[in-house]
């Protein structure tokens, strides 16, 4: 039971904070950001020598991991916001659709800068092998990873929580978030205020991808694009900009896989997946404005 | 004492007139009305005169230099703030914050922003209402509001778009004192575009009188009550204007 517990918590810890990064870019600029799944697989990368080996040449891997740690959330950071300076910058005009193309397009391109210096071939890559010991908790044997990557997400939550909410840039990204032409005639700058959305969604990504190559041990290019789509259906079902819509979104995603697997028969469990999105599709017909709606968007008569 | 003006201001959309050659004046410590039936272009001034919209001809006047072409948050930091028709706070957001983050906007450090806000509720009367979240107060509270995020930086000029739009009587009267206020404490010229001509004529200085975007009138809110021209501008449209009919008479 516990186990359960902790797999759904820790499982809806990535799709939490990956609903995360997709909320708080689609908060300031309407914009469903499909390359972020490929800059999740670009902060593992980039921590490993080009090669077509299926062991992983880790150069800065060694690190320790105060080390580690900022730097693969930085290039999470960097990578998004020179995506945002590069590209989105210039469709800020564009309807949703169009920009939402555009990443797709970017997404493909970062995928297949990576197949390029990386073959297809998953590698086995060891991050930080300390936390794969078990530890015991009320007499059940968990890996240390679980509870750490639970303990990670609630610490950024939180830490992300006050951000909004006691910092000035927190609360010009709140106001942007929720209208953003309003927020710019009152002289908010929208420029470093989406900038500042783009680093903070690729540090997300970063830190999903760490938790992510920990937890299975592979760098794998495909890596972001299966919890991009949870990620993103949890937006969705949290309700498009809201944050902590996504958030719980991504947990209630988690519990619910976790569950399937666990009461579904054994013949059915290949199928999860399948399950869960029907389950998706139930609640989106009960409240197809989401969980929690983002008031931004309510029109009123 | 300064002023702000638009300069004979013609704007056309797609090659109809919205405005011809309009000339309006705000004067510090003044308040002014825009009446005007439904489609007279009296948004489309105040959108000119805040940067929002830029005229086809014409200027925009501000203490004596032409202001040319701000956008809205420069006009803004000039001094010259506005209100919108629709409150447009920022709804998921409270109270306190939709004020400190217009502060913030101006240029305000985030603790000088937050004792401005503080003391410009309380300065309206609305210190109660400081961490309600903006989107669940009633139509009257959010104008209010809205009017003390327009404050914020203290201009020296604020154009209320129907701030009374909706209110029932007694909150009009309400609404008349504050914008009294605002003109007498702060210092403020004011330019306050209304339907309800009764509270325009009972509260400003000075009218101009906006009719298929051509002043028509101009003048005291005596001049305004006996203007034949006005009744017929009001009486040619739609009853929808809240203009009584005794006021007409007059």
């Amino acid at each position: 039971m516990l186990q359960i517990v902790f797999d759904s918590l820790s499982l809806g810890s990535l799709y939490a904070l990956g609903a995360l990064g997709i909320a708080l870019i689609f908060g300031v600029m309407r914009l469903v950001n499909f390359a972020h799944g490929d800059v999740i697989a670009f902060c593992v990368f980039a921590l490993l020598w080009p090669s077509t080996d299926a062991m992983a040449i880790v150069f800065a891997g060694q690190l320790p991991w105060y080390l580690l740690i900022p730097l693969v959330l930085s290039v999470g950071a960097a990578l998004s916001v020179l995506c945002e300076i590069v590209v989105f910058r210039r469709f800020r005009r564009a309807n949703p659709a169009t920009m939402m193309i555009a990443s797709f397009a970017l997404g493909f391109v970062i995928r297949y800068f990576l197949l390029m210096l990386f073959t297809s071939r998953p590698k086995s890559i060891s991050l930080l092998p300390m936390l794969s010991q078990p530890v015991e908790i009320f007499g059940a044997r968990l890996p240390l990873l679980q509870i750490i990557t639970i303990i990670v997400t609630v610490l950024i939550l939180l830490g992300l929580t006050f951000f909004l909410r006691q910092t000035r840039f927190g609360l010009e990204m709140r106001a942007a978030a929720e209208n953003f032409s309003m927020a710019r005639m009152l002289g908010v700058r929208a420029n470093r205020v989406i900038m500042g959305a783009f680093a903070l969604s690729g540090a997300l990504a970063g830190a999903i991808s760490l938790i992510f190559v920990s937890q299975t041990g592979t760098a794998d290019i495909q890596m972001g694009s299966s919890i991009m789509l949870m990620a993103f259906i949890a937006t969705v079902i949290g309700g498009l900009g809201s944050l902590s819509g996504a958030v719980l979104a991504g947990f209630a995603l988690g519990a619910a896989s976790v569950v399937m697997q666990v009461i579904l028969p054994v013949d059915a469990r290949p199928f999860r997946d399948a399950f869960v999105y029907g389950a998706v599709i139930l609640v989106l017909l009960f409240r197809p404005q989401g969980l929690i709606a983002a008031r931004g968007t309510q029109e009123r008569v | 004492m300064g002023h702000l003006s638009a300069e004979y201001v013609s704007v056309a959309f797609a090659g109809l007139k919205a405005l011809s050659s309009v000339t309006l004046r705000i004067q510090s410590g003044h308040i002014s009305g825009l009446i005007g039936p439904n489609g007279a272009g009296k948004t489309t001034l105040v959108n000119v005169l805040t940067g929002f919209q830029i005229p086809t001809e014409g200027t925009v006047i501000l203490n004596g230099q032409p202001l040319g072409r701000l956008k809205p948050h420069e006009v803004r930091r000039r001094g010259i703030a506005r209100t919108f028709q629709s409150g447009r706070l920022f709804r998921d957001l409270p109270v306190i914050d939709n004020l400190e983050v217009t502060g913030v906007g101006l240029g305000m450090s985030r603790r000088t922003a937050v004792a401005e806000a503080e003391a410009m509720l309380d300065w309206i009367g609305i210190s109660a209402l400081s961490s309600r979240i903006a989107g669940t107060l009633p139509y009257t509270d959010e104008r209010r509001v809205a009017i003390g995020r327009a404050l914020m930086g203290r201009p020296a000029y604020i154009l209320l778009d129907e701030p009374a739009a909706g209110m029932s009587a007694a909150e009009a009267t309400e609404l008349s004192n504050l914008v009294r206020r605002i003109a007498r404490d702060l210092g403020c010229g004011v330019l306050i575009i209304e339907h309800n001509v009764g509270l325009v004529l009972g509260l400003c200085d000075h009218i101009v009188v906006l009719d298929s975007g051509a002043v028509i009138e101009e003048g005291v809110p005596a001049d305004i009550r006996k203007s034949e021209k006005v009744r017929h501008a009001y009486m040619g449209t739609a009853a929808e204007t809240s203009l009584p009919a005794e006021e007409v008479m007059l």
